[in-house]
C-alpha cells in the first residue's frame, strides 16, 4: 500500500515546520475532501499534518466589532453560533446549504476554503487534467462540463471552486489570516484563490507550508440586509449550479452599499465588482440590478453545455437583490 | 392450534430487522474466513481495441501480492455469451471499464496498490458510443425481454392515424440510469477441492449457482451460493456479475478464500444499467378523446457483446384500447458497457413516454387527464385479446383523484402560484405484469413441534423472508413464531430470481403448497411426528402449465404536485400519491415500503438521475453518489400510498400480484405532467433539471 506518515502537532509553528521541510506533505483538516482524493489516487501526500486540533477552534468577537473564526472550527459549529446567525446570517445559510450534516460535522473552515474542484476529470486519474497533471490537457472543455466555469477560465482549465462558505465570505469582505515559516500575513479572501491561467494546478496563492489560522469578518454593515441563495439539482447534498451571496444597504431608495459574490461560476468565489460599481448610488430597482449584473456577466465565456449559468446567475442575483431592496415585499431580511 | 387473526395481510415487522439494525446481519464480504486474500480489479482505460501487453512486475514486487490475473493466466472459463461473467478470457476490449486484470494480495490495501501498479498496453480502435435516433447500426432484435416480439401491429395504423381528428406526434427521451444499490456487488469465494462456496450479493442464488457451475465446468451440487442478506439490487444483481466469478478464479489460483467488493466508481461500467431510450409516440384520437391509432416506436442501445433491449414499447400493448396500433423496438450495438435490468425494465421508461403522451392528448382534446384514461379503458388486453385476470385501473384513478383532491385543482396551465413558486399537479397510470416463475420449496415439521420452510429465495431487502413465514404459518395454521424460514442459499430447494416482481408469487406458491400438504399429513397422523420429522417437497410446474390464459397485470395511478422556482428552474415535489391494484396485499408494512421505494426512485428518474456518456473516453461520467444524484431526504415529500382490495382468483393461492416494481412506473410521467401544468413547459427529455427548464421557462413566462 501507499504509506504515509501522520503527525498531529499541538501548535502552529510545529505544523508549519513539519510541512515546510517536506515538499510532499499536506495539511489535514476534517479530511472530507483530501481523504477522498487520496483514495482516488488524485492526492498522494507522504506526510499528513493534522491541523484539525490546533488551538484554532474559537469564534470570537474582535475589538473592532468584527468576528474572528479559527480555521479549525467545524462547519456545523460555525453555522449554529448565535453570533453568526444574528450578525452574519449568510455565513450560516451558505454553510447549511452545503454537503450533508455528517460532512459539516467533520469539515473545518480552513479546509472548506482549500477544498479542490469536483470537476469529474480532476477526480479521474485515468484521464488527462491540467490541474492534476500539468500539461496533460483539459478534456472538460469538449467533454462533460455542465457544472463548470463560465467566468475567468482559461484554455487550460474550466474548473469551479465548490465552496458555499467562500462565496458568503467574499461578499462580507472577509480577511484570511495565514502563518508560514516567514511569519504571519493576511489576505482578503477574494485574493486567496487564483484563476487558472496557464497554471491551473495552483488553486491558491498560498506558498507551500502556509497555514490558514483564521478567517476574520469586519463588523456588519449597519442597516444592510443580506442573503445567500443557491440553485442546484438536488435539494440537499449537491454542489451549486450557481449561487449568489449579496449584501445590500439602501438609503432613500438608492444603493448605498452593495456586495455581490457568485459561486460555481469560476475557480474562485466571484466578486461582482463591475456590478457593484455600477449600482453604487443608483436606484435600488430590479431594472438597475439587472443592468448591473448584465455588465458583470458580459465577461462570461460559456462552453457548449453550461451557457444556462449566465441567465441562472443573473436571475438569482436580480431576484436576491430585489428581495433585499424590498423589506416588506417578501424580502428575506 | 388455531390462530385468532389471519397472518396474511398482517403488518408483520421484518424478521431480520434486529440483525440489520444491530449490524449482525452478514452480507457477502462479512463472513469470517481464514487466510483471507483480497482482490481488486483493474478496469480498461480504453474503449475499444486489444491488450498488447500486461506488465505486473511492479505489482508483484510487493511480497503481500499473491497473484495478478489477466487473460494471459487466468483460469479458463467455459464459453458463454453473457458479457457480465466473461472476464479475463480474451485480450479484446469491448468498452471502457471492462476488467483487464485482477490483483490478489493478503491485504485489501496491498491489492489496491498492486492494481494501480499494473501497466496495461493497448492497441486502440476508433469507438462509437453515442445513441442517435437514426444510428446506422439500428436493427430489429429477434425478441425483447423474455420472449416478447420486437414488433406488434394491429389494424391499419398509418391510415387511421392520418385521418384522425386529433393527432399527437412526440418524441421522449430517457437517459442512461444506474442502479447503484447501497451494497456494491461483492463476493467471498472458497474452494474445497473441486467444491466451490461463494457468499455473493445477488438476487438469485440458484441462478448464480447454475452460472458458476457452467463457467467452471462443475456439477451444480458442487457449487454453493449463499446470499442470506443483500443490500439492494434493483435488477443489477439478477444474474451473476463479475465479482463472484473473479473471486472464484482468484481463490482457485491463490488457494485461499478471496474477498472482492467492487468500489463504487467501478459499478457504472460493469454491473449493467438502464439503457437510454428515444421513444416516438403517435396517437390519433377523435374529438372526444377515444384513441383509434397508437404507435410507440423505440430506439435504444446495447453493447457489442450480448444483447439487452430496454423493451419500453411493451406496456403500450396492455394499457389502452387502440384498434390500430404499432409497437416497435430498434436497437444498435455501441462500444458501451452492457445494459441490463433495472427496476421495471421496459415499463418504467416506456410508461414515462406513453403517460406523458396521454397528458398531451388530454390537453389537445380539452379533457381532464383522468377522464381521458377512463374513456380508453379496454375490455380485453389490446395486444392479445385475452381477458384480464383483474384490472382496476379505473378504480385506482378514481380513488386517487378523490384522495388527492384532483378535481378541486385549477386545471388551467401555469396559473397557480404560492409565493414565488409555480404550482402544478399531474397524473399518470402505472402497470406491471404479475409474473410467476417455476420454483420449489420444502416444509418440514420437527418432532419438537417446530416448523421449517426451505426455499432458495433471495431477500434483497424487500421483506421476502417475512412474507414467506406468513404464508407458511397461515397455510399450516400455526403461530408465526413456530415457523423458521430458510432462504438465501442455493443448497435449499431451487427457486427463481428476486426479479420481475415475481418473488412472493413464485416462492410463496410452492411454500403454500408444501405447507398445505404437510398440514394434511399431520392431521392424518394425528400430529404424531416421528423423530426425524416429516418433510414435504413441492414445486409448481404443473400448476403453471395448467393455468388458464389471462392477461395478468397490476395497475396503479400516481398523482404528483410540484413547485417550480421560476427564478432558477428548480423543481421540487410537494406531494406524491399512489393508489395501486396489485391483488391481495400480504404484508401492508413491507408492501408500503416497496411502493414508497419505487415512487422515490421514480422521483429520482424524473428530476435527478441520469448518466452522461463521455464521447471522448466512452464511459459514463457520474460514478459516485456525489455526482450521480439519487433523491436525498430533502427531495422526498410525504409519499401517500393506498391500495384497492383486489380479489383475483386467477393468480396463485395467496391472490397476490408483485409489488416491487410498479411503484417506479408512472411516477416520472406524473411529475413531468405536473411540471407542465405548473409552467406550461413540456420537457420530453429526462431528467427535468433546472438548466433544461430555465430557458424554456423564460420563453414561456416572458422572463428575462
Amino acid at each position: 500500500m501507499k504509506e504515509f506518515r501522520y503527525e498531529r502537532p499541538t501548535d502552529a509553528d510545529s505544523a508549519v515546520a513539519l510541512l515546510t521541510d517536506a515538499p510532499g506533505a499536506a495539511y489535514l483538516g476534517g479530511g472530507t475532501n483530501l481523504v477522498d482524493l487520496m483514495k482516488l489516487g488524485v492526492a498522494a501526500p507522504d506526510l499528513l499534518v493534522d491541523v484539525s486540533r490546533l488551538p484554532f477552534e474559537e469564534v470570537e468577537e474582535t475589538d473592532g466589532g468584527g468576528l474572528r473564526v479559527g480555521a479549525a472550527v467545524r462547519n456545523s459549529t460555525l453555522a449554529a453560533r448565535r453570533m453568526v446567525r444574528e450578525r452574519y446570517p449568510i455565513v450560516s445559510e451558505a454553510l447549511l446549504s452545503g454537503a450533508s450534516a455528517q460532512l459539516r460535522n467533520a469539515a473545518t473552515v480552513g479546509g472548506n476554503l482549500l477544498q479542490r474542484t469536483r470537476c469529474l476529470y480532476f477526480q479521474d486519474v485515468g484521464k488527462p487534467c491540467n490541474k492534476r497533471r500539468p500539461g496533460s490537457g483539459c478534456p472538460a472543455r469538449e467533454g462533460v462540463h455542465r457544472d463548470l466555469a463560465i467566468l475567468g477560465a482559461s484554455e487550460h482549465c474550466v474548473a469551479t471552486h465548490p465552496s458555499d462558505l467562500a462565496v458568503a465570505l467574499a461578499a462580507l469582505d472577509a480577511m484570511v489570516h495565514l502563518v508560514s515559516a516567514a511569519g504571519p500575513r493576511s489576505l482578503p479572501l477574494t485574493e486567496l484563490h487564483r484563476l487558472p491561467g496557464d497554471e491551473p494546478h495552483r488553486d491558491t496563492v498560498l506558498r507551500h507550508g502556509e497555514l490558514i489560522t483564521a478567517v476574520e469578518l469586519p463588523p456588519p454593515v449597519p442597516e444592510a440586509r443580506s442573503a445567500y441563495r443557491k440553485a442546484r439539482d438536488r435539494a440537499s447534498y449537491a454542489f451549486a449550479l450557481a449561487s449568489v451571496a449579496a449584501v445590500l444597504q439602501v438609503r432613500g431608495g438608492m444603493v448605498h452599499h452593495v456586495r455581490i459574490a457568485f459561486g460555481a461560476l469560476a475557480a474562485r468565489p466571484w466578486r461582482a465588482r463591475t456590478a457593484e460599481e455600477a449600482l453604487l448610488g443608483q436606484p435600488a430597482t430590479e431594472e438597475a440590478f439587472g443592468e448591473a449584473v448584465d455588465r458583470e456577466l458580459a465577461a462570461a465565456r460559456p462552453l457548449r453545455d453550461n451557457g444556462y449559468k449566465v441567465p441562472l446567475a443573473r436571475r438569482l442575483a436580480v431576484s436576491v437583490l430585489t428581495d433585499l431592496a424590498a423589506p416588506d415585499a417578501g424580502g428575506q431580511r | 392450534m388455531t390462530t385468532t387473526k389471519p397472518l396474511l395481510g398482517a403488518p408483520t415487522a421484518r424478521l431480520e430487522a434486529r440483525e440489520k439494525v444491530t449490524g449482525t446481519a452478514r452480507y457477502a464480504t462479512d463472513y469470517p474466513t481464514d487466510r483471507t486474500a483480497y482482490a481488486w480489479p483493474v478496469p480498461a482505460t480504453v474503449v475499444r481495441g486489444e491488450i498488447t501487453a500486461i506488465d505486473a512486475t511492479a505489482a508483484l514486487a510487493d511480497p503481500a501480492v499473491l497473484a495478478v490475473l489477466s487473460h494471459q493466466n487466468a483460469p479458463r472459463l467455459r464459453e458463454t455469451d453473457d458479457p457480465f461473467v466473461t472476464v479475463l478470457q480474451s485480450p479484446r476490449i469491448n468498452h471502457r471499464g471492462q476488467y483487464v486484470a485482477l490483483a490478489v494480495a493478503t491485504s485489501l490495501e496491498a491489492a489496491r496498490a498492486a492494481a494501480e501498479a499494473i501497466r496495461v498496453t493497448y492497441r486502440c480502435e476508433p469507438h462509437d458510443v453515442v445513441l442517435t435516433p437514426d444510428h446506422p447500426g439500428l436493427y430489429k432484435p429477434d425478441e425483447v425481454g423474455v420472449g416478447m416480439p420486437a414488433d406488434r401491429e394491429h389494424g391499419d395504423f398509418d391510415t387511421t392515424y392520418a385521418n384522425a381528428r386529433v393527432r399527437i406526434d412526440v418524441v421522449y427521451e430517457t437517459p442512461a440510469l444506474h442502479n447503484h444499490p447501497m451494497e456494491p456487488h461483492s463476493a467471498t469465494a472458497l474452494w474445497d477441492g473441486d467444491e466451490l462456496t461463494v457468499y455473493d450479493s445477488n438476487q438469485d442464488s440458484s441462478g448464480v449457482q447454475q452460472a458458476l457451475a457452467r463457467l467452471f465446468g462443475l456439477a451444480a451440487d458442487k457449487v454453493h451460493v449463499v446470499n442470506e442478506h443483500v443490500g439492494g439490487g434493483f435488477g443489477s444483481k439478477g444474474s451473476a456479475r463479475a465479482p463472484v466469478v473473479l473471486a472464484a478464479m482468484a481463490a482457485r489460483t491463490v488457494r485461499r478464500p478471496v474477498k472482492l467488493a467492487l468500489p463504487r466508481n467501478q459499478l457504472a461500467a460493469t454491473i449493467g444499467y438502464r439503457a437510454p431510450t428515444i421513444q416516438r409516440i403517435r396517437v390519433g384520437a377523435d374529438a372526444e378523446g377515444h384513441i383509434h391509432a397508437l404507435a410507440h416506436e423505440l430506439v435504444t442501445q446495447t453493447a457489442t457483446v450480448g444483447e439487452f433491449v430496454e423493451f419500453a414499447a411493451v406496456p403500450t400493448r396492455t394499457m389502452y384500447h387502440a384498434p390500430h396500433s404499432r409497437t416497435t423496438h430498434r436497437v444498435t450495438r455501441l462500444d458501451v458497457p452492457a445494459p441490463s435490468w433495472m427496476r421495471a425494465p421496459g415499463e418504467c421508461p416506456g410508461m414515462f413516454a406513453l403517460e406523458s403522451a396521454m397528458d398531451e392528448l388530454a390537453l389537445a382534446c380539452g379533457l381532464d387527464p383522468v377522464e381521458l384514461r377512463l374513456r380508453n379503458e379496454p375490455t380485453v388486453e389490446p395486444d392479445t385479446g385475452l381477458p384480464y385476470s383483474s384490472r382496476h385501473l379505473v378504480e385506482c384513478l378514481r380513488e386517487g383523484a378523490r384522495r388527492f383532491g384532483w378535481h378541486d385543482r385549477d386545471a388551467r396551465i401555469a396559473t397557480s402560484r404560492e409565493g414565488r413558486f409555480l404550482i402544478g399537479s399531474g397524473v399518470a397510470a402505472s402497470t406491471y405484469p404479475a409474473f410467476v416463475m417455476p420454483s420449489h420449496a420444502e416444509a418440514h415439521a420437527a418432532a419438537d413441534g417446530g416448523y421449517e420452510v426451505r426455499v432458495s429465495a433471495s431477500d434483497i431487502g424487500t421483506g421476502a423472508r417475512t412474507v414467506l413465514a406468513q404464508i407458511a404459518a397461515e397455510a399450516l395454521g400455526v403461530p408465526l413464531d413456530s415457523v423458521r424460514v430458510r432462504v438465501g442459499s442455493s443448497d435449499l430447494p431451487p427457486a427463481s430470481v428476486a426479479g420481475g416482481s415475481s418473488g412472493t408469487a413464485s416462492w410463496g406458491w410452492p411454500v403454500h403448497k408444501a405447507c398445505t400438504e404437510l398440514r394434511r399429513r399431520l392431521a392424518e397422523c394425528g400430529h404424531a411426528v416421528p423423530e426425524q420429522g416429516i418433510t414435504v417437497a413441492a414445486d409448481i410446474a404443473e400448476e403453471l402449465d395448467d393455468r388458464e390464459d389471462f392477461a395478468r397485470h397490476a395497475f396503479g395511478a400516481q398523482f404528483a404536485e410540484v413547485q417550480v422556482d421560476p427564478v432558477t428552474g428548480e423543481t421540487r415535489v410537494r406531494r406524491l400519491l399512489g393508489v395501486f391494484a396489485a391483488g391481495r396485499i400480504l404484508n401492508p408494512r413491507t408492501a408500503r415500503s416497496q411502493f414508497i421505494g419505487g415512487m422515490t426512485m421514480g422521483l429520482g428518474m424524473a428530476l435527478l438521475e441520469g448518466s452522461t456518456m463521455d464521447r471522448e473516453f466512452g464511459d459514463y461520467a457520474e460514478r459516485d453518489l456525489a455526482s450521480y444524484h439519487v433523491p436525498a431526504c430533502a427531495d422526498v415529500p410525504e409519499i401517500d400510498v393506498h391500495w384497492i382490495d383486489e380479489e383475483d382468483p386467477h393468480l396463485n393461492p395467496m391472490g397476490s400480484k408483485g409489488i416491487g416494481e410498479i411503484g417506479i412506473v408512472g411516477t416520472a410521467a406524473a411529475i413531468a405532467n405536473a411540471v407542465h401544468h405548473a409552467t406550461g413547459v413540456r420537457l420530453r427529455a429526462l431528467p427535468i433539471h433546472p438548466d433544461a427548464l430555465l430557458t424554456r421557462l423564460a420563453d414561456q413566462l416572458g422572463l428575462a
